[in-house]
C-alpha cells in the first residue's frame, strides 16, 4: 500500500515539475497571496472569479493553478489581518486578536514571519496526512452507488445545519433554494424543459454553478467590503531587516507547540463541509491559549497566538479538498467551486477519479507539496510589495474585481443573460448576508444539485418507488443516521440552553 | 427601513418567491409516473415546498424575536452605507446596459472612468491607464489567447475591430 502510494506520489511530482505546471504553481501562489492579502477578498473569491481564465490551459494545470492559488490565499491572510488589522479573509480572523497588537508594537516582521512559518507547517503536515488518506478512502468510496452517494450529500448538508451556527431556518432555505436553482434548465432523465421563467431562452441552458458563485463571491463580497470598510484603512508599518529576521527565526520554538497542533485540528475539522479554515483556525487559536502556560498575554501580541490559527488555516484548506477529491462531496466553498470546475472540464469527480485519472489525482498532490514550498519563499520576500499593494485604494480595486467578474460570468456561457443573473445574484446575495442568511451553503448546493437529483430519482426508481432502498444500506443507513444527530443537535442545544436558564431563574 | 421590517420583507418576499416556485414545478408532473419514476416537477416541487416552509420558520421566529435581526430598529442600510452601495450598483447596471450597446471593450473604458475618475476622485493620469488598459488586457486575455468572442455590441460597431482580427489571426 505505502509503496504504491510512494510511487504513485513520485509520478505526481514529476507531472508537477512540468514547466507548465511549475508556472502554474508559481503564478498560482503569487495571485492566491495577493488576493489573500486584499481585505474582503478571500480564496474562495478568487478561485470564482480567476476559473474562467483557467480554460486557457489542460485541467491539470488548472487545478494546479487554482490549487496554488487556495493555498497562498491561506498566506496571504494574514498579511492584512496584520498590517491593516482587518482579515484578509475570514479564515484569517483569528489572526488579528495578536497579529495587529504585534504590529502597533512595531513587530509586524515578527507576527508575519511566524504566520508564513506556521502555515508551511500547517501546509506541510496537511499534505502527508493528505497522501495518507485519499488512496485509501477511495478505494472505500468505489462501492458506492446513488443510495450512498445521496445520503452523502445529505450528510454534508446536515453539517451547515448542526456545526453552520448560523440560523437553522435561514441555513435551510439556503441550501434549497442551491439545490432548486440547479434545477432549471433540461430535466436530466426526461429531458423536459423545466423553470423556464417567462419562457426566456437563457434558462434552458441552466445556471451555471459559476454564475451564482462569482455574484456571491464576486459582486456580493465587493458591495460587503465597500460597505463594511468605507475605503477607510490604517497600514502599521513593516520594518525589514536580515538581522531582525535572523532574530525572529530563533523565535520558532515558542510557537511550534501549538502550530502543530493547529496543523492537526485544522485537517480534520477541514474535512467537514460546514466546518473549514474559519471555525479551525477559531478553534486553534482557544485550544493554544488554554493549554498555554500564561494565557492571559494572548490577545496582547504573542507569535504564538499568531502561529495557532495560521497553522490550522493552511492545514483545513488542504483538509477540505480530501472529501472533494475521494468523494467528490465538497469540504468547503473554495472546493466547491473547484468541483464545478472539474465538472466543466468533464472529470467526474469521486472515487473513480484515481483510477481513471490518476495523473490529474496526483498531479495536484504533487503539486500541493511545491506550492507549499513556493508560497512560503514568495510570501518572505515578497512581503514588503504586499504593504505597498494593501495601500490600494479601494476605488481603483473595485472596478477591477468587477471586470473580472463580468467577464467571468460571460465566458461559460457566452450569453448575456447571466451576467444579468449574476449581478442579480450578487446584489440579492449582499442583502440576504446583511439579514445573516448563510450564502455558502447555496453555492454548494448548487454545485452538488444534479448529483443529488440524479442518484435520488436512480435510488426511487430502483426502489420502484420506495425510499426503503436506503434502510437496507449500510453506509447510507450510518450517513442518515449521523445526519439526523447532526440536525437534532442544535435542538438539543438549545433545550439544555432553555432548562439552564429556567434553574438559574429557579435558584 | 429598519432591520427588523428587512427581516419580515424579506422572509414574506422569498414565501411569495417560493410558492410561486411550486406552482411553476407543478406544471410538470409532480407525482410518480407507473413504470417511469418520479416526475420531472417532483424534486424541485419539494425543495420549493422545503423552501417556503422555512421562510414561515423565519417568520415565526421574527414574531417571537428570536433572530437578532428582528429586535434590531437601527436601518438596514445605514444613510452611509447606501449611497455607496446603491452607486455601485447603478455603475454595474450601466456597464452591462453599455455592453449590450456600444460592447463590453468601450463599455468597460466608460465604467472606469466613472468609477475610479469620478466615484474614487484618481487623477487622470491613473483614471485613463486603467481605463485603457483594462479592456486592452482584457481583449489580449479572450479573444486572443483564449480565443473567446466577447460582446462586442451593436452591429454597426463590429468594423471597428476589423484591422485588430487582421493582425491576429
Amino acid at each position: 500500500m505505502f509503496t504504491e502510494i510512494f510511487v504513485h506520489l513520485g509520478e505526481g511530482l514529476l507531472e508537477a515539475f512540468q514547466p507548465l505546471n511549475m508556472m502554474m504553481i508559481f503564478f498560482g501562489c503569487l495571485a492566491g497571496l495577493f488576493v489573500g492579502a486584499l481585505p474582503g477578498l478571500g480564496s474562495v473569491n478568487g478561485v470564482a472569479i480567476l476559473l474562467p481564465i483557467t480554460f486557457l490551459v489542460p485541467p491539470t494545470s488548472a487545478i494546479i493553478f487554482l490549487a496554488a492559488l487556495y493555498y497562498g490565499a491561506m498566506y496571504g491572510g494574514a498579511i492584512s489581518s496584520i498590517t491593516l488589522g482587518i482579515p484578509g479573509a475570514s479564515t484569517a480572523v483569528a489572526t488579528v486578536f495578536d497579529g495587529r497588537p504585534m504590529a502597533q508594537k512595531g513587530l509586524a516582521d515578527q507576527a508575519l514571519m511566524a504566520a508564513a512559518i506556521a502555515s508551511f507547517l500547517g501546509g506541510t503536515v496537511s499534505i502527508v496526512l493528505f497522501t495518507l488518506f485519499a488512496p485509501p478512502l477511495a478505494k472505500f468510496a468505489l462501492a458506492f452507488g446513488p443510495p450512498e452517494e445521496f445520503s452523502l450529500m445529505i450528510l454534508a448538508f446536515a453539517t451547515f445545519v448542526g456545526l453552520g451556527g448560523d440560523d437553522i431556518p435561514k441555513t435551510i432555505f439556503s441550501i434549497l433554494i442551491g439545490l432548486l436553482l440547479a434545477t432549471i434548465g433540461l430535466d436530466i432523465i426526461s429531458g423536459r424543459p423545466r423553470l423556464i421563467f417567462f419562457d426566456i431562452p437563457g434558462f434552458l441552458h441552466g445556471i451555471n454553478f459559476l454564475v451564482l458563485a462569482i455574484g456571491i463571491y464576486g459582486i456580493g463580497e465587493m458591495l460587503w467590503t465597500l460597505e463594511t470598510t468605507q475605503g477607510r484603512v490604517q497600514i502599521e508599518n513593516v520594518k525589514i531587516t536580515w538581522k531582525r529576521f535572523v532574530t525572529n527565526l530563533g523565535q520558532i520554538k515558542e510557537y511550534i507547540g501549538g502550530a502543530t497542533l493547529g496543523s492537526f485540528l485544522g485537517f480534520f475539522v477541514g474535512t467537514l463541509p460546514a466546518a473549514g479554515a474559519t471555525p479551525a483556525s477559531l478553534m486553534s487559536y482557544g485550544l493554544t491559549k488554554t493549554f498555554s502556560k500564561d494565557p492571559e498575554s494572548f490577545g496582547k501580541g504573542k507569535p504564538a497566538g499568531v502561529a495557532a490559527p495560521e497553522a490550522a488555516n493552511n492545514s483545513a484548506s488542504t483538509g477540505s479538498m480530501l472529501p472533494m477529491i475521494t468523494l467528490g462531496i465538497p469540504g468547503s466553498p473554495t472546493t466547491a467551486v473547484l468541483l464545478g470546475g472539474m465538472i466543466i472540464w468533464g472529470l467526474r469527480p469521486g472515487p473513480l477519479l484515481f483510477a481513471e485519472h490518476p495523473d490529474f489525482v496526483w498531479g495536484l498532490v504533487g503539486s500541493m507539496y511545491i506550492a507549499n514550498f513556493v508560497t512560503v519563499v514568495l510570501n518572505l520576500a515578497l512581503i514588503p510589495v504586499f504593504v505597498k499593494v494593501l495601500a490600494t485604494p479601494f476605488t481603483v480595486l473595485a472596478p477591477i474585481i468587477f471586470t473580472l467578474c463580468v467577464v467571468g460570468g460571460f465566458a461559460p456561457t457566452q450569453d448575456m443573460h447571466d451576467v444579468w443573473l449574476m449581478l442579480i445574484f450578487g446584489v440579492f446575495g449582499y442583502l440576504l448576508r446583511k439579514l445573516d442568511y448563510p450564502v455558502a451553503p447555496a453555492v454548494l448546493a448548487i454545485v452538488l444539485g444534479p448529483l443529488a437529483e440524479s442518484s435520488l430519482r436512480q435510488t426511487l426508481i430502483a426502489g420502484q418507488g420506495s425510499p426503503a432502498v436506503f434502510l437496507e444500506r449500510p453506509i447510507a443507513l450510518t450517513c442518515f443516521f449521523f445526519a439526523l444527530l447532526l440536525v437534532l443537535y442544535p435542538v438539543y442545544q438549545a433545550f439544555t440552553r432553555k432548562s439552564k436558564k429556567a434553574e438559574a431563574a429557579g435558584a | 427601513m429598519t432591520t427588523k421590517t428587512a427581516e419580515l420583507s424579506m422572509a414574506i418576499f422569498l414565501l411569495l418567491a417560493s410558492i410561486a416556485l411550486m406552482f411553476k414545478s407543478a406544471e410538470l408532473n409532480i407525482g410518480w409516473i407507473p413504470g417511469r419514476g418520479p416526475g420531472a416537477g417532483m424534486w424541485p416541487f419539494y425543495l420549493s415546498l422545503g423552501m417556503a416552509l422555512s421562510c414561515l420558520a423565519i417568520m415565526y421566529r421574527w414574531y417571537k424575536r428570536v433572530t437578532p435581526e428582528s429586535r434590531n430598529e437601527d436601518p438596514f442600510l445605514s444613510p452611509e452605507t447606501f449611497p455607496i452601495v446603491a452607486i455601485t450598483t447603478g455603475a454595474l447596471i450601466g456597464l452591462l446596459v453599455g455592453i449590450h450597446i456600444i460592447g463590453i471593450y468601450f463599455s468597460l473604458a466608460l465604467f472606469i472612468i466613472f468609477y475610479v475618475g469620478y466615484v474614487g476622485r484618481h487623477s487622470w493620469p491613473l483614471t485613463l491607464a486603467l481605463a485603457i488598459g483594462t479592456p486592452v488586457f482584457i481583449f489580449c486575455l479572450f479573444e486572443w489567447a483564449l480565443t473567446t468572442t466577447l460582446p462586442k455590441g451593436l452591429e454597426m460597431f463590429e468594423p471597428i475591430y476589423y484591422p485588430i482580427y487582421n493582425l491576429i489571426y
